[in-house]
């Protein structure tokens, strides 16, 4: 029955060469290999996130009245209401972590060299993007964290000179961070940011089709000087399933913690309410947050916050074209770049204990 | 010049009409983004003009505390000093525009999310905030306590 549908559709379509790049892929076989599943794992936890995603739309009531308490209503009266907002919180921030760890591993693999620049860049900018989703997300439980974290990261918009304030105007819906701002985040993080995110992985994973796999430089020269040393696996079916091994772990992973620590709402936001003590963004912020903490109110004759802004942006801007002041191949990757990537990995996740610690 | 020449690749006039082309699309196109731009930021909410509000009633408040009221469309602090005497804040952080807090165990304003502190006066005196919280006056209406923008001076 089966396997007459598909012999009708190949008839039509000729599916043979459609799945003919798929049979030619191949992964190559070495001590870094298991590297290659973080970008697989992130792809598999984002389409958690839109199956989740759309069946919280189902009750979920976007305006600064109706949103705290329809999560509310998921988490108590719907049925399994409280696991699918918990999958939803806990694969967004797994998400955002193999997202990292996917940068770092590319980064660290040299995997973003001539000729994968462009590929660099459509990866920094979904990592960008999975940030924008984390940020507009947090906002729409609507409660007190989710209303400081929004009034902070929208603030900090608007330090940037010149168009600073009409851009933190156009994020708010006005000046304050009102139901309008709740509004606005709604639309970003169902509508606008899912849109750019399917464009963008699309360009993503057709680079990384057209491509193929990287090599580590060091592995590589192994191989030039011992050919029989190459390995290579099908990437269809022995990678895939591998792969899908993996998404099973993860899916484990996401459904344990999703129902032993079920995310929590907090306080309905008040406007017109003190900032609680302690308060803290999501730790994916924390480093940028502590950073921010630390710079001085004055640093010469700039403000503080200006210059820790546009220094983040600048930062990230020029992370963005990491590959562009990158040695080509076949010369050798060059050391200052291998140093800073540590000296990120370090700052990254240093800043962000010291903020998780710091009072 | 002939008519043959004229419509070859690169002649001035296939070049002329190019630009106007060009130009035309361009301009299409700015005709589609500036009523976009436009419509994307909300139209600026007519200021109520607000400068008089009711804080509270005296005996609200206990001494050495503070409350947050509603100045027109943001919140503003009213503190009570341990020495009996009122003040009125702003109570958004000139950092990043967080609601601040009195401390009776520092005596002084706190803002939680980076750690600002200013005295009860307003002044920003450790922590990012660049600029004093605004001060506003005070005066009491039988038990009401009220407060009112600063006149410029």
């Amino acid at each position: 029955m089966i396997a007459a549908i598909i012999r009708w559709l190949d008839e039509r379509l000729h599916l043979d060469d459609l799945i003919a790049p798929f049979r030619h892929k191949t992964v190559p076989v070495h001590r870094l290999t298991y590297w290659y599943f973080f970008g697989g794992i992130t792809l598999f936890l984002f389409g958690v996130q839109v199956i989740t995603g759309i069946l919280l739309l189902l009750y979920y009531n976007a305006g600064a009245n109706e949103a705290f308490e329809s999560v509310q209503y998921i988490m108590t009266k719907v049925r399994y209401g409280w696991l699918i907002r918990s999958i939803h919180s806990w694969s967004a921030n797994l998400m955002i972590l193999t997202a990292f760890l996917h940068m770092f591993s590319v980064l660290f693999l040299k995997a973003y060299r001539k000729p994968r620049e462009l590929t660099w860049v459509s990866g920094m900018l979904l990592l960008f993007l999975v940030m924008g989703f984390g940020f507009s997300g947090y906002l729409l439980p609507w409660n007190t964290l989710a209303f400081f974290a929004t009034k902070v990261g929208t603030a900090m918009v608007g330090q940037i000179p010149i168009v600073g304030q009409p851009m933190m105007i156009f994020l708010r819906g006005g000046p304050q961070v009102t139901g309008a701002t709740l509004i606005r985040f709604f639309g970003f993080h169902v509508a606008i940011l899912p849109g750019l995110v399917v464009v963008l992985i699309s360009i993503h994973l057709f680079l990384v089709q057209r491509l193929g796999m990287s090599v580590p430089p060091k592995i590589e020269t192994e191989w030039i000087e011992n050919p029989s040393a190459r390995r290579d696996m099908k990437f269809f079916p022995n990678f895939l399933l591998r792969e899908m091994m993996a998404w099973y772990v993860a899916i484990g992973v996401l459904g344990a913690l999703a129902a032993i620590f079920p995310w929590n709402l907090g306080v309905k936001a008040d406007p017109f309410g003190s900032a609680p003590a302690g308060i803290k963004p999501e730790w994916y912020f924390l480093f940028a947050f502590q950073t921010l903490k630390l710079i001085p109110a004055k640093v010469w004759f700039v403000d503080g916050e200006v210059l820790g802004v546009l220094g983040c942006g600048l930062v990230g801007l020029l992370w963005l074209m990491l590959p562009f002041f990158e040695s080509e191949p076949p010369s050798r990757p060059k050391r200052w770049i291998t140093g800073l990537a540590i000296f990120a990995l370090m700052y990254v996740a240093g800043m962000s204990v010291y903020g998780f610690l710091a009072k | 010049m002939s008519a043959d020449e004229n419509s070859k690749p690169g002649s001035t006039r296939r070049r002329v009409i190019e630009y106007f082309l060009g130009g035309g699309v361009i301009a299409t196109f700015a005709s589609f983004l500036y009523p976009v731009l436009r419509y994307v930021l909300p139209p600026p909410v007519a200021d109520l003009g607000v400068n008089e509000v009711v804080a509270g009633k005296v005996g609200d408040l206990k001494p050495n505390s503070g409350a947050i009221f509603r100045f027109g469309s943001s919140p503003g602090l009213l503190i009570l000093t341990s020495d009996g005497t009122y003040q009125a804040l702003s109570a958004t952080c000139t950092h990043l525009g967080c609601t601040v807090q009195y401390r009776g165990d520092l005596r002084q304003v706190w803002c939680p999310c980076h750690n600002g502190i200013y005295g009860i006066d307003g002044r920003n005196i450790s922590g990012p905030p660049p600029k004093p919280l605004e001060a506003y006056d005070i005066h009491l209406r039988g038990d009401e306590i009220v407060v009112t923008l600063k006149r410029e001076a």
